[in-house]
């Protein structure tokens, strides 16, 4: 339906030609990447200082208490408060440190995670860069923020950074495993690597109302949910965020950070966290399409919007009920679960895809194969990752 | 001076620098390095001839590159894996120092 | 497009070059994977998308990580992590020998009459690279992943194993 595409979904293309307009044409290309590059920093800078409050309330609200309430109506001026905090507090360079590298690794860290942010088709028409190998490029960025998490590590020339540093690199190498080989089997569904291309394999329903979402097969779910738990431990979330935890630790790599770069350093943990969620609403959430056929009329960025943040609100009420894991246990988890979990699912979605054109009667038989495909590894590993421990027993403390 | 001389120059002198890394440098580790760097630029004369090449459909500059990528992962782990065992043996990643081939 | 050319092989060259006099092996290393880095960038100027992200997730996730953890695993002498230097006459035959094959490839580069296809860079699809990769060269593929897995077990084996621990002292 080109032609009767409502007004608000072009509203964003009308603005950004009717900028283009005022221009002459040579300086078209560099405007429209500039818009591009601005608007994403815009909408994600605001997204990343309203998410810190939210987070702090909505942890207030789990937790019993209000959460800050003091600056603006409700609180709302607390992200611009604690970003003027956060400037003008002394920036503290260690004498023994190297500068270079010191100053490099925030600066690293937010540039690849803002990177990540170019391929996801945030609306039918709102994708700042179309890349035939587009998932792979989000990937690469991705790992590539290792490196900065070492420089920051290493930097300080302080030896409890160092070993936090490579405990952070062992979980981040860890998870990047089960993360890669969960997004596999949409790569081989919608045989392709370009986010929008994957978009448009799910849209449509089945049987008119039920959408054909990634998620709705096992394999999808499955997917899913490795690739959730993979996120939470790529962008160092409880209860996976061993490389800084607050309460234990002295905030491990981030140790001798202090004033904007280490706001910094929060900066591209939320912006890890919300390209890593955008990331999977697109892989396996339909992306921009309307759950309903009749709710088409809603434009597709607000789809895109409402499932990120959906995806934003998991991420935080996890933080808030989950206690946070042991390192052994996290490398255990990672290795002796997701992993083979992952890789079984790519079976899953191999007999998907060639049971894909046995005829309608065997389409129950087909489900049960991948339901049991699915579900028998879950149990059969699980019942191995926690065989040997018993409920918990107190033994200091009063019952 | 066409551009895939300029990109085969490019790639030749890095050769170059990897080579000298792998003989000046004393470190095992930075011995592995160079030998990576040339490696790598074996693999941009492969797509640098693909890219001018008569038959860029075939892809085979890029599959070659591909394979080489993968291959050099395997070395650098085994490469850093026997460095590591070298220093657990004889507590030194010093190639000069490292003379002996029993533990 | 030459002058993207231009500031790559510029990228390339500088933090190779300065990767070669730097004592401290950990700015050594970050500055080789900054090489890495322009590699992949000169790989998407050529048009190959698809081997610049398996080189940025390969060299600059993978490699660089197992070359730092075995920077920091093992102990460079006193000085922490500055190398000792080799002696001067290996240094000076090291850059004989790299000056003299600079100077022949070079040599052979500008000798060797060459009849570069001109016009836009090629594309090549990634599902035209799979389609290649699993049918045409599927056996190279298979081996490829034979040498990988060998190589894992392998380095599992070798840095883990090996014999008793020799403890010393600090």
């Amino acid at each position: 339906m080109p032609h009767a595409e409502p007004w608000l979904e072009r509203a964003p293309l009308l603005l950004r030609d009717a900028v283009n307009a005022l221009l002459p044409a040579p300086a078209r290309w560099w405007v429209d990447s500039f818009l591009d590059i601005a608007v994403l920093l815009g909408v994600f800078g605001l997204l990343f200082a309203f998410l810190t409050l939210a987070e702090r309330k909505v942890l207030g609200r789990i937790q019993n208490r209000p959460g800050p309430n003091r600056a603006g109506w409700g609180g709302v001026l607390q992200p611009f408060a604690d970003g003027i905090k956060m400037l003008t507090k002394e920036d503290i360079v260690p004498r023994l440190a190297d500068p270079i590298l010191h100053f490099a690794a925030p600066v690293a860290l937010v540039a690849f995670s803002l990177m990540s942010f170019a391929v996801i088709p945030y609306g039918r028409h709102l994708l700042a860069l179309d890349m035939d190998s587009g998932v792979l490029y989000f990937f690469a960025a991705g790992a590539s923020s290792e490196l900065a998490v070492f420089m920051a590590g290493w930097s300080g020339r302080n030896k409890y950074s160092l070993l936090a540093a490579m405990r952070a690199l062992a979980q981040l190498i860890s998870y990047e495993l089960p993360l890669l080989l969960s997004f596999v089997p949409v790569v081989m569904i919608s045989g392709s690597l370009s986010p929008s291309a994957i978009v448009t394999a799910q849209g449509g329903w089945h049987l008119g109302f039920i959408p054909r979402w990634n998620v709705l097969t096992p394999w999808g779910f499955a997917g899913f949910a490795i690739f959730m738990v993979a996120s939470l431990a790529e962008s160092n979330r409880s209860p996976f965020d061993l490389p800084e935890a607050e309460s234990e630790l002295i905030a491990g790599h981030l140790t001798e950070y202090s004033g904007f770069k280490y706001a910094l350093f929060f900066m591209a943990e939320y912006f890890g966290m919300c390209a890593l969620g955008g990331m999977a609403v697109t892989l396996f959430l339909g992306g921009w399409q309307a759950p309903c056929a009749f709710l088409g009329f809603i434009p597709s960025y607000a789809w895109f919007g409402a499932k990120l943040l959906a995806l934003l609100l998991g991420f935080i009420w996890i933080r808030a009920t989950l206690p946070r894991l042991r390192i052994d246990q996290l490398t255990r988890f990672a290795w002796k679960f997701l992993v083979p979990l992952a890789l079984v699912n790519l079976v899953t979605v191999g007999f998907w895809h060639l049971s894909a054109s046995w005829s309608r009667g065997f389409d129950p038989l087909r489900w049960a194969i991948a339901i049991a495909l699915v579900v028998i590894p879950f149990v059969a590993m699980g019942r191995r990752l926690s065989a040997g421990l018993g409920p918990r027993t107190y033994r200091f403390a009063a019952q | 001076m066409s551009t895939l001389q300029a990109c085969l120059l490019l790639s030749s002198l890095l050769f170059s620098i990897g080579l000298a890394v792998a003989i000046a440098r004393s470190s095992a580790i930075l011995v592995l390095m160079g030998i990576e760097l040339m490696l790598n630029a074996a693999s941009m004369n492969f797509i640098a001839f693909w890219r001018f090449g008569p038959n860029p459909e075939a892809a085979t500059g890029v599959l070659f590159a591909l394979f080489a990528i993968a291959v050099a992962a395997a070395e650098a782990a085994v490469g850093l894996a026997l460095v590591i065992a070298l220093y657990r043996h004889q507590r030194t990643i010093r190639l000069q120092e490292a003379t002996r081939l029993k533990g | 497009m030459n002058a993207v050319l231009a500031a790559i092989a510029l990228l390339i060259l500088a933090s190779a070059g300065i990767a070669l006099t730097l004592r401290n092996i950990v700015r050594s290393v970050i500055l080789l994977v900054v090489t890495w880095f322009g590699i992949a960038a000169f790989y998407l100027w050529a048009g190959a998308e698809f081997v610049a992200f398996a080189q940025v997730l390969v060299y600059g996730g993978a490699v660089s990580m197992v070359v730092l953890f075995a920077v920091l695993l093992v102990r460079h002498g006193k000085a922490g992590v500055a190398e000792t230097p080799a002696p001067s006459g290996r240094i000076v035959s090291a850059l004989l020998a790299g000056g003299a094959i600079a100077g022949a490839l070079a040599g052979a580069v500008a000798l060797t009459p060459l009849a570069p296809a001109a016009g836009p860079a090629p594309f090549a699809p990634v599902r035209h690279i799979g389609v290649l990769l699993l049918n045409t060269h599927a056996a190279s593929l298979l081996a490829a992943g034979a040498i990988l897995t060998v190589a894992l077990l392998g380095g599992v084996v070798l840095a883990a194993g090996g014999g008793p621990e020799k403890e010393d002292g600090p």
